[in-house]
């Protein structure tokens, strides 16, 4: 198994979601993060005062998939959060020891 | 007067949310307690000793006496002050403005004092410094004799506060962080609504002086909106040009900074003096916000660029643009055909600010050296709700 971490723009998320339901994905766990890369960030002005903000809000999307699915998810992420320019995002992927299921004790694939 | 009264009362939670939406979220309740407390603790110096001492028969122009202690004495009969509200009325609508005076000084030192040093510079603060400046204006004291002229409380509310904060932000020491990065408002919604209230509350305090509706109350009333209105204006605009862009905050802080300045003078002067007077408060207060950096204090919420140097704009301009067509009561100004008034002007707001800044580094320097003044670094990282006050703001 294989955990996908995929950094993406906020607003790519709810295209994520779908296209990754398309081929089988049908959970995972976001959050709500802050980073940058090469996307500069952005200055806010108070009372006359500027502040450089260097994060950017991102959205973290953390999905657990069997091995030999890993290459198709990847893409599908890539296919729908892709604008090509700066900040799009970046994506991660790490070998998983074991996913228990709560609920049932379930381990292995069957708990993904 | 009742309502009037009532309003000005407003101003205080107004303040509270101002102040509250410009720190950080983890100071959030403690900046708007130090405002919202105000209201209980004046309160009783003002029952105690403190209506005596600031309203009460004439010690040599420089104070009150004690024969109006516990409000003996203070009735409901007319002929105090004015001829048409009853004495206590006076003094309720008095309290007000002495409850929110110490609150604007919780502006320079916001997110580093004590609790505890902070109620005991309340208690001293306005005894020893807000209660002889009022006399001297207000309650039959040497600078009222001498023909300063303050409507409602330009010198005695706040170029005093203006010139207290001055002092202790110079004294506290800055907050703790790297620069203006760590800084930025938590949350300016609340303080646009803030300044709002303060706006609506400021028609009780600028029309109320007037202390009865009439003709008076009237041109008080209308030169505070426009002078509020158009400091707004100035204000927005003097950051769009300097700064790139329009902002909501500039909006709300230009309103406050012409409300601050037209306070002396509502009720002297005509509306396009009005206009004029919070024009200029815009620019001024905007450009003043820079002497913190220039000096290197950390006036954390601007008292001193808003409150200080808007009500010494606003106590200047009262000698220029007040004229006796507008109120028979005052005085002309310089542009009416007599300069003395901005000599006497001038002369009242150096007292104060003198006066204000020694007593307050007194007071400053007696807390810090007995109970402490500031919290310790940890406490100021973890946030003053918390290490103050085990409380917390926000539970998302």
């Amino acid at each position: 198994m294989n955990k996908i971490e995929a950094i993406i723009k906020p607003f790519k998320l709810d295209e994520v979601k779908d296209i990754l339901s398309e081929i089988g994905v049908h959970g995972m766990t976001i959050s709500e993060v802050k980073g940058y890369g090469r996307q500069k960030g952005h200055k806010e002005i108070y009372r006359g005062a500027e502040y450089l903000v260097d994060f950017i809000p991102k959205i973290k999307i953390e999905i657990v998939v069997e091995a030999d699915k890993t290459d198709k998810v990847v893409e599908a992420i890539i296919k729908a959060s892709n604008t090509g320019k700066i900040g799009d995002g970046k994506i991660f992927v790490f070998p998983v020891e074991e996913a228990i299921r709560v609920r049932t004790g379930e381990r292995g694939k069957d708990a993904i | 007067m009742l309502v009037a009264t009532a309003l000005v009362m407003f101003m205080i939670p107004g303040l509270a949310l101002f102040y509250g939406g410009l720190v950080r979220s983890k100071n959030v309740l403690s900046t708007v307690l130090q405002s919202f407390i105000c209201l209980g603790i004046v309160s009783l110096i003002w029952l105690f000793y403190g209506y005596s001492l600031a309203f009460g028969p004439d010690i040599a122009g420089v104070i009150g006496n004690f024969d109006w202690m516990f409000l003996r004495n203070v009735g409901l009969s007319t002929g105090h002050y004015s001829d048409s509200i009853p004495h206590l009325l006076f003094c309720a609508f008095q309290l007000m403005f002495a409850i929110i005076t110490p609150a604007l000084i919780t502006g320079a030192f916001a997110e580093r004092m004590k609790f505890s040093a902070f109620i005991l510079f309340t208690i001293l603060w306005t005894t020893f410094v807000y209660l002889p400046v009022c006399h001297w204006v207000w309650g039959g004291g040497w600078l009222g004799n001498m023909g300063a002229l303050d409507f409602a409380g330009g010198t005695v509310i706040h170029i005093n506060s203006g010139a207290a904060a001055l002092v202790v932000a110079f004294m506290i020491g800055k907050r703790k962080g790297r620069g203006p990065e760590t800084f930025a408002p938590h949350n300016i919604p609340m303080t646009v609504l803030g300044a709002g209230i303060l706006w609506f509350g400021w028609f009780g305090f600028n029309a109320g002086s007037a202390l009865s509706a009439g003709e008076t109350a009237v041109m008080a009333f209308f030169s505070t909106q426009i002078g509020a209105g158009s400091a707004a204006i100035s204000w927005v605009i003097i950051e769009w040009l300097l700064r790139g862009k329009p902002t909501a905050l500039g909006a709300a802080s230009g309103a406050v900074a012409g409300l601050v300045a037209i306070t002396p003078a509502a009720g002297f002067v005509g509306p396009v003096s009005a206009l004029i007077i919070g024009l200029i408060a815009g620019i001024l207060c905007y450009l003043a916000l820079m002497l913190k950096d220039k000096f290197g204090y950390d006036d954390a919420l601007d008292v001193v660029a808003i409150h200080g140097a808007g009500g010494f704009w606003g106590a200047l301009a009262t000698g220029l643009f007040a004229t006796t067509s507008v109120n028979p009561d005052g005085a002309n100004g310089l542009f009416f055909g007599n300069p003395n008034q901005l000599v006497i002007q001038f002369v009242g707001a150096l007292a104060v600010i003198v006066f204000s800044i020694i007593l307050t580094a007194i007071i400053v320097k007696i807390i810090d050296m007995t109970i402490g003044l500031r919290v310790s670094d940890e406490e100021e990282v973890q946030g003053l709700d918390l290490s103050q006050h085990s409380e917390v703001g926000y539970t998302f």
